[in-house]
Parts: structure tokens; C-alpha cells; sequence
């Protein structure tokens, strides 16, 4: 299983670069999400998957019986999805107010600021 | 429960909540914000006081031991770099009673600096470095909507570059936590640094370290990574680039600080030649961009650029002098740049222009305006007495006793093409004459009803008296650069502050 999601990742990261080397600012964007993505998918895969294993202790107990999951790799990635969601909308309407002041979505027609 | 250590993220925090429920009123926006930043200086002081008392503040949230518990840790470092916080807040909310536009003040101007103050603040102070990466998050996420707040042709095109660079760099900054937490299993950067020692294979580790660098290094701007920085941070409202250019690209300059001193020291030949290269021409095509610009603001962005290599200088050569080099030329930087931006707002305000064509002839009319631009401006070209001299002539004499004397060279070199571009700017902003099409550009100005003008001068004569004050007390800032350097060399007085305590 960490070696099939191993492969995920790499290719969800070939595949966020790729879109993000494209002209288009929309693509540019659903590279972003992507790369993101691929980051959370990152954080789950090396720290362990544990299947079946859920970090919670029988009532009574104060230390797990047998091994459990790792809760904080999930704890991460659910501040970082919250995170990316928010960065993410803004990059939206980011895209959305520069295509309108701007008239185009090509990235390559965006380097006034370069020179 | 260290107070102290709470308040400078607490203050800019609840001013930022208070301002959004005075959503309709600009006026009180602004009192909160003249008088939140005020407060996040004292705190800032008091909390520096305690450090140098102290050594280290350590808060654990909830009061859990620490591995197990986020930390908010506070060493030399981290305190000097929060009293420059709330120097250059405080400065930054005064100028921007006169030099905000109306609409952005109504769209969350105010709101948007204290979360980014919050955000600065959080990344100097937190021990845990996946909060590292939340309070980047947060001070990026306000900077995006500041960088924005307008909505002119330049800043989206500036803002897209910011904001998928910057977006590109916390997904790398997140592996790398992602893999660090999979390799040592801890978040608490005591206890990585800890664990990171007794690792077997440091090539993982190496590998890592490197992910870090490249992340930071965009944050900081360095070679190459820097060409986001010169495309953007001319475009939104001159406040805003003048916050910017202070305190943003540091924080990156900082976590490389933290993480190349504390965690990633097991194979410093590699890592940190690595730096030095970075540092050196980072330098290099900084200044040498400068000399070609002829905007104002683009030849400041990118004197950050070439400032930031003396600062990785100064971490890259990794000698207790080089240290205090890097410490001193943070101190310096921070409140001469800051101090430049503002200077420049205030020039476009007389004249209109950013464009150095379109400028001059100010010495004439505002001597004093000139004067307070040749202090800053001397200052960042290393002329003794002023501030500069003291941070070049550390790091420089750190890389001459390191024996790196290609790179001093090239310091050297960009100290002197930044005094070349300094007088470039003098010359024609101050010292030519007016252009005649600008004469009358100013006559229209002229008719603008001037107001708040004093709120343009107190900041940058409180700059430059500090630039002028860390030139003349060069020992006393150089001691606390010296504490820092020492505390920065000796990670375990750091991992014990942090994990000692329970033990």
C-alpha cells in the first residue's frame, strides 16, 4: 500500500508542476491545488499508514493495547487542507480580478512587473 | 506562563479582531492601529528585557510537557527580530494614517497589517515546526490580500507571481516537515534537533535540509530563487511595500537561522558551502539588477535582494563572528530598507512619479527630505558611522578570518556598486533639476489639499534616528548580536530550555 501511494504522490506531484509550467493562469491554479494535494497525500504516506488501527482506547485504559495509527500526521493534514482550501479561494478570485484587469489569461502576456 | 512571550502575537491578533468589528469606522481603525502597534513595541521591549535576563522563555500551550506540547519559545534571536517587528509596525501604522487611499482603508487595510503583524510575530516566536508553517501561512495569506488591496494592472500580475511562488514554497516547506516528521517522528524543534543527532543515516536528513533551504530561500529571495520578489514588491501602495520589504523576506532569512543553526548542523560542510554560494550571488545579481533599474521602488526590491546575501552570508560561514555579522546586518537592514520605502512614497507624493526620470530637483525645495534620504541611503551603502558600516565590517572581517576570500571579495564589490546605485537615486531624485514636464504634473499635485503630513515625517525621522542610533551604539547592539550568535551556536542551551525544564 505505501509503495502504490508512493507512486500517487510522485506522479500527483509530476502532474502539479507540469500543470503549473502551462501558459494558462486556470492551469496554473489547478496545479497549485494539486501540489497541495500532493503535499497532505506526502505527509500521510511517510509517516506510517496503518490500516485498521484507529488511535482510540477501550474505556478504563490509559495506554493503547496494541499498536495504533499515528493521530498526529492526520491532525497536520487537516490543518493543511484547511489552510490550502483558504489560500486556494483566495488564488481564485485572485485569478478571476487578474483576468478582468488584465484581458488575458495567458501568463506569458503578464510581465509588465518583470523588467 | 511567561506573559511576555503571548502578548506580541496576542496584541496584533485582538487589534486585528477589533478593527474588523469597527469594520464602518476608518477613524477608530486607524486609533487601534496607532495605538495596537505602540503596544506590540512595548511588549516587544519588555519581552527582550526578560530574554536578556532570562536567556530563554519557554510557554507550553496547555501546560503539556514539551515534546508533546506546540511551544512558543523565545531566545536572543527571536526577540530582537520582535522588537524590529514592533518598530517597523508602529512605523508603518503612523505612515499609513497619511498615505493609505481612502478605499483601501475601507476594504480591511487595517485588519489585514495586524494579522500579518500576528503572523510575523508567530513565526519568530513558535518552537514547533509545522506552526512555523501555519504562522507562514498566516502572515502570507494577509500579505496576498494587502499585496492585492487596489486591484491595479501591476499588482495582479505581481500578485499572481507572489502568490504561486510563495504557495510553491509552503508545499515544499510542507514535505519537508512531512518528511522530517516521518524520519524522527517529533514536531518540536528541540527535540528534532535532538533526535535529528543520533540518526544513523544523515543522508535522508541532508536531503531534507535541502527541501528546507530551497523552501526558506524563496521566502528570503535568495539566488535563484529571488525573481518573484523584483516583479512584485513595487506594486501595491507604498506602505504596504515599505512592511513588506522590512519584515517579509526576513522571516524567511530567520527560519533559515533557526533550522541551519539548530536542527540541520550535522553535515554543515555541505549544506552550508551550499549557502555560501547562494549567499554570494545572491549578492551579486541583486546589486547588479539594481544598476540597471530605473524605478525607484525596483531598485530598492532589489537591494533587498543583494542584503539578504550579506545575511546568508553571514549564517554560511558559520563562525561565531560571521554569526553576529548576520544578526547585526538583520537588526540594521530591517529599519534602513523599510526607512528607504517610506522616503520613497514620500518623493511620490511631491512629484507623482516612482520613475526616476520623471523625478528631481527635491534638494532644492525639501533639503531635510534629502538629508533624511542620505541617511538610510549611506547606511545600506556601509559608510561608517552610520548603522551599515558596523554589519558589513562584521561580516566582512568574519569572511576574512573564514578564510573565504573569493566571497568577501564580491561583498566588498556589492558594497560598493550599492553606493553607486544610492548616489543614482540622490542624483536624479534629489539633485537634478525638475524636468520640465513634471513642473507642471506638480502644479496639478499642488491643488491636492495636503493633510497629515507630519504622520509621512515622524516615521521616517524615528527611522533614521535609530539607523544613526545602532551606528553610534555599536557596542550594546553588537552585545546582544554577540548573545544571539552564542545562543545560535550552542543548540543544546536551546533543547534544553525547551525539553530541560521537564526532565
Amino acid at each position: 500500500m505505501e509503495s502504490l501511494m508512493a507512486y500517487v504522490v510522485g506522479i500527483l506531484f509530476a502532474a502539479a508542476i507540469y500543470m503549473m509550467l502551462r501558459r494558462s493562469i486556470v492551469k496554473l491554479v489547478i496545479g497549485l491545488i494539486l501540489l497541495s494535494n500532493a503535499a497532505n497525500l506526502l505527509i500521510f504516506v511517510v509517516s506510517g499508514m496503518t490500516r485498521g488501527a484507529p488511535p482510540l482506547l477501550p474505556e478504563g485504559t490509559s495506554a493503547p493495547l496494541s499498536a495504533i495509527a499515528d493521530p498526529l500526521p492526520q491532525a497536520l493534514i487537516l490543518t493543511a487542507i484547511v489552510i490550502a482550501f483558504g489560500v486556494l479561494a483566495f488564488a481564485v478570485v485572485l485569478i478571476r480580478r487578474a483576468y478582468e484587469v488584465v484581458g488575458t489569461d495567458d501568463l506569458d502576456q503578464m510581465k509588465d512587473t518583470d523588467t | 506562563m511567561n506573559l511576555e512571550l503571548a502578548l506580541p502575537i496576542l496584541i496584533p491578533l485582538t487589534a486585528g479582531a477589533v478593527s474588523i468589528a469597527l469594520w464602518r469606522s476608518v477613524r477608530y481603525q486607524r486609533i487601534v492601529a496607532v495605538l495596537a502597534t505602540a503596544l506590540l513595541l512595548a511588549a516587544s521591549v519588555w519581552l527582550l528585557r526578560s530574554t536578556i535576563d532570562q536567556g530563554f522563555l519557554v510557554m507550553e500551550m496547555g501546560s503539556w510537557p514539551a515534546p508533546f506540547s506546540i511551544v512558543f519559545v523565545s531566545d536572543m534571536l527571536s526577540a530582537i527580530m520582535i522588537v524590529l517587528t514592533g518598530i517597523i509596525g508602529l512605523s508603518i501604522a503612523i505612515y499609513s494614517l497619511a498615505s493609505t487611499p481612502k478605499g483601501h482603508e475601507k476594504f480591511g487595510y487595517y485588519p489585514l497589517m495586524h494579522l500579518l503583524l500576528a503572523g510575523v510575530a508567530g513565526s519568530f516566536l513558535t518552537g514547533d515546526i509545522f506552526n512555523l508553517f501555519v504562522w507562514f501561512e498566516v502572515m502570507l495569506l494577509a500579505s496576498f490580500a494587502l499585496l492585492t488591496l487596489g486591484g491595479e494592472r501591476a499588482q495582479m500580475e505581481g500578485a499572481i507571481k507572489y502568490v504561486t511562488l510563495n504557495l510553491f514554497s509552503s508545499a515544499i516547506f510542507l514535505s519537508a516537515v512531512g518528511l522530517l516528521y516521518g524520519t524522527v517522528g517529533t514536531l518540536n524543534m528541540a527535540d528534532i534537533a535532538q533526535k535529528v543527532a543520533t540518526i544513523e543515516d544523515p543522508g535522508m536528513i541532508t536531503v531534507i535540509s535541502m527541501m528546507f533551504m530551497v523552501s526558506f530561500g524563496i521566502k528570503a529571495a535568495a539566488f535563484p530563487l529571488f525573481f518573484w520578489l523584483p516583479a512584485s514588491y513595487h506594486t501595491p501602495q507604498v506602505a504596504v511595500s515599505a512592511l513588506f520589504a522590512g519584515l517579509l523576506t526576513k522571516v524567511g532569512v530567520y527560519a533559515l537561522y533557526r533550522v541551519f543553526t539548530l536542527i540541520f548542523t550535522q553535515d554543515v560542510d555541505y549544506t552550508h558551502t551550499i549557502l555560501l554560494w547562494a549567499a554570494a550571488l545572491t549578492m551579486l545579481t541583486g546589486v547588479l539588477g539594481a544598476a540597471a533599474q530605473f524605478e525607484f521602488r525596483r531598485i530598492l526590491s532589489f537591494h533587498i535582494v543583494s542584503q539578504i546575501g550579506y545575511m546568508l552570508l553571514g549564517l554560511a560561514l558559520f563562525t561565531p563572528l560571521a554569526i553576529i555579522g548576520g544578526v547585526f546586518y538583520i537588526m540594521h537592514h530591517i529599519i534602513v530598507k523599510t526607512n528607504l520605502f517610506l522616503i520613497s512614497g514620500i518623493t511620490y507624493r511631491l512629484l507623482g512619479s516612482y520613475d526616476l526620470k520623471d523625478l528631481g530637483g527635491i534638494y532644492k525645495e525639501r533639503p531635510l527630505l534629502a538629508l533624511l534620504f542620505l541617511i538610510p541611503a549611506l547606511s545600506l551603502a556601509g559608510i561608517p558611522p552610520l548603522s551599515g558600516f558596523f554589519a558589513k565590517f562584521v561580516v566582512i572581517r568574519a569572511g576574512l578570518e573564514a578564510e573565504a576570500y573569493v566571497v568577501t571579495g564580491i561583498a566588498l564589490l556589492v558594497g560598493l556598486l550599492t553606493l553607486y546605485s544610492m548616489l543614482k537615486i540622490w542624483a536624479e531624485v534629489f539633485w537634478k533639476k525638475t524636468p520640465e514636464h513634471v513642473t507642471d504634473l506638480r502644479r496639478l499635485r499642488g491643488e491636492v489639499k495636503e493633510k497629515h503630513n507630519w504622520a509621512y515625517f515622524v516615521p521616517v525621522i524615528g527611522l533614521a534616528a535609530c539607523t544613526v542610533f545602532i551606528g553610534l551604539n555599536g557596542q550594546p547592539i553588537y552585545e546582544l548580536a554577540e548573545m544571539a550568535a552564542h545562543q545560535l551556536l550552542n543548540p543544546q542551551l536551546y533543547i534544553e530550555a525547551v525539553l530541560g525544564a521537564q526532565q
